[in-house]
């Protein structure tokens, strides 16, 4: 029972950070039908951008709340730049050109985050440091919870209600729906389409980046290539949520995290990343348009 | 192009390959062996990714589909024939006579290339309803699952990888193969029945509604660029005699997609010096990156993908063959 809980625990917190991964992928192919295969490089970066602002503002000695706050913030904003010129430089130079096309482009950049990478950090697995400062774990009797798990629970939960608030209850986010409804139509109502892309490119990058720091709090070895099995696994999320909704992505997202740590606790650890591409070849056999997503679902 | 040129055509590329398949029998006999070991193996090298590209092309170019997992079936056929010839024959291998030695060798390759072909066939089926970007992630997950599953298999050595592999291979064997490869996906292509394949590329609606079983010709595609890679997973195997999971990981896969979109997406002739140039410049690289330790390779790869996209997208040669120069030039219609 105890080792159930515990298992449920590690499976919610590793599926919350594939759900912030997921919602990038999600919005992204809702507006361009795109798989953007940089975004898993771009969570390696907000990895480490939180690791280098650590750094700068020498956040380690002073562990607080404030000190998660603004390495959360400044990795989100590095993170979304990059997003920003991913899509501005990469993307929509190619916006009118086939869709294969676009598919190798994003392959190419995906590749050249993670050996840029390499030169600019390093090959090698840095320790990221800790700026918050718990002793040890909650335990309560025989369980023994990380609250740095709970942590990322948390914060991802706040950041997706914030984004499911901006998404539905905003102009900004009826802007949003409306192009990836129809980018053309959108664009003939008024909708600066060009500028919600930008910015769709930017909100997700921003997501995967606090994704980054807070992998990086719990499992502390960030390395260039730490984004390539999790961003994969995290478009395998938003399939089986169904592609282009944003709930979806999250429930998807939960759904993988906890059967991997299923897998891993009862059945074949090695198979472990296997599990996310044969789920993804089952889901794209049996219901291709994933659990929540419709025909014409509401996409963004 | 009126029938009886075609007829011509046909009659003159295949004694066109049998002079060079003479050739290649003549120089490996006459002068490879004195070659420098390391300029030889440079060449061998080249001439498997030279199968893996053009089998790839098949698929990606001439068909429209996007696989992302050629280095899954090489790994499979890899692995399948280096299993058959260093279980079942390594001990005897010496005793025996250089023609049984070859056709073991025949024999242990067929049967890689059959059983990457078989998995191609059940990657082919779920291309039955996917399209385009699901049908890359569907073969790139394939690819990893290959990988996953071979790590896991102790009988091939796992996570330690398979030692010890008879070093059967040779230039004449590759060259060989080189060649059956081009010729068969050349022939293919440019017969009637070839025809369904860049039918499917050009307008897959269209072509379905012209009675083309579009399903069919992608499972076709699949299992014949299936069966040419892992026969190139073969001659590798026998070639450096030892394999590794990690050998066949993305990044191999992502390297046989760049020669086949730096060399033009239908075209053979662009892939065949696509594969060239891209082996020569990862040896030119490597004193830099022995010097540096820094793996320049990938980044310099993942740069030519995203320029290539941006400047040039049907690749350095387009769809057009070498021949397609040759015609021009006496004046016939492409």
């Amino acid at each position: 029972m105890i080792e159930l809980i515990q298992h449920l625990i590690n499976g919610f917190s590793m599926g919350s950070i594939y759900a912030l991964i997921a919602l990038g992928y999600t919005m992204v192919f809702g507006i361009l039908q795109l798989i953007n295969f940089a975004h898993g490089d771009v969570y390696m970066v907000g990895a480490f951008t939180g690791f280098y602002a650590i750094h700068f503002f020498k956040l380690a000695e002073h562990p607080s709340w404030l000190s998660l706050a603004l390495t959360l913030v400044v990795a989100m904003i590095g993170s979304g730049c990059l997003g920003w010129c991913i899509e501005r430089l990469a993307y929509r130079p190619l916006r009118k050109s086939p869709r294969i096309n676009v598919l190798i482009t994003a392959v190419g950049v995906s590749l050249f985050l993670e050996f840029a990478g390499q030169l600019f950090f390093g090959a090698d697995p840095k320790f990221f440091p800790q700026v918050l400062s718990f002793e040890g774990d909650w335990s309560f009797n025989e369980l023994k919870i990380n609250p740095l798990q709970v942590l990322i629970f948390v914060v991802s939960i706040f950041l997706m209600l914030a984004l499911d608030w901006m998404i539905y209850r905003t102009r900004l986010g009826r802007a949003m729906r409306a192009t990836s409804f129809n980018l053309e139509y959108a664009s003939l109502m008024g909708i600066p389409t060009d500028q919600v892309i930008s910015l769709t490119f930017v909100l997700g990058s921003t997501l995967a980046g606090a994704a980054g720091v807070l992998v990086g709090l719990t499992y502390p070895k960030i390395d260039p290539l730490m984004g390539v099995l999790p961003g994969l696994k995290a478009f395998v999320a938003a399939v089986l949520g169904g592609i282009g909704n944003v709930r979806g992505a999250v429930l998807g997202a939960l759904i993988l995290g906890l059967s991997e740590e299923f897998l891993v606790g009862y059945g074949a650890p090695t198979f472990r990343d296997a599990l996310a591409f044969g789920l993804l070849i089952m889901i794209l056999l049996f219901k291709p348009t994933g659990l929540l997503g419709l025909k014409r679902a509401e996409k963004v | 192009m009126t029938p009886s040129t075609k007829i011509k055509l046909n009659y003159q590329s295949s004694i066109l390959w049998g002079i060079a398949l003479t050739l290649v029998w003549i120089s490996q006999s006459a002068w490879i062996g004195l070659m420098n070991p390391y300029y030889l193996s440079i060449i061998i090298y080249a001439g498997i990714n030279i199968i893996l590209a053009v089998s790839l092309n098949l698929v990606n170019g001439f068909t429209g589909q996007f696989s992302m997992g050629h280095a899954g079936f090489m790994s499979v056929g890899g692995y399948f024939s280096a299993y058959i010839t260093t279980h079942y024959f390594a001990q005897s291998l010496d005793s025996l006579s250089q023609i049984q030695q070859a056709l073991i060798f025949l024999g242990s390759l067929l049967a890689g290339g059959c059983a990457a072909a078989l998995v191609g066939y059940c990657v082919g089926l779920p291309s039955l309803r996917l399209k385009g970007d699901y049908l890359a992630i569907v073969t790139l997950g394939f690819g990893e699952i290959i990988r996953v599953v071979v790590l896991n298999l102790d009988s091939v050595g796992g996570a330690r990888g398979l030692p010890n592999i008879p070093g059967l291979c040779s230039f004449g064997w590759v060259y060989t193969w080189v060649l059956i490869c081009t010729f068969v996906i050349w022939r293919i292509i440019r017969s009637s029945y070839g025809r369904e394949f860049l039918a499917v590329r050009e307008d897959e609606i269209a072509a379905e509604a012209m009675g083309v079983n579009t399903t069919q010709v992608k499972v076709k595609a699949f299992v014949i660029g299936a069966f040419f890679a892992g026969v190139a997973g073969g001659l590798f195997a026998h070639t450096l005699r030892y394999l590794n999971p990690q050998t066949f990981d993305f990044n191999r896969s992502v390297e046989i997609i760049i020669m086949v979109v730096l060399g033009g997406m239908g075209s053979i002739t662009g892939s065949i010096l696509a594969a060239i140039f891209l082996t020569t410049l990862r040896e030119l690289l490597r004193p830099l990156q022995e010097w540096t330790q820094i793996d320049f390779r990938m980044v310099i790869y993942s740069l030519l993908l995203i320029l290539m996209m941006l400047l040039r997208p049907q690749g350095l040669m387009g769809t057009r063959e070498i021949t397609s120069f040759f015609r021009n030039r006496r004046g016939d219609p492409r």
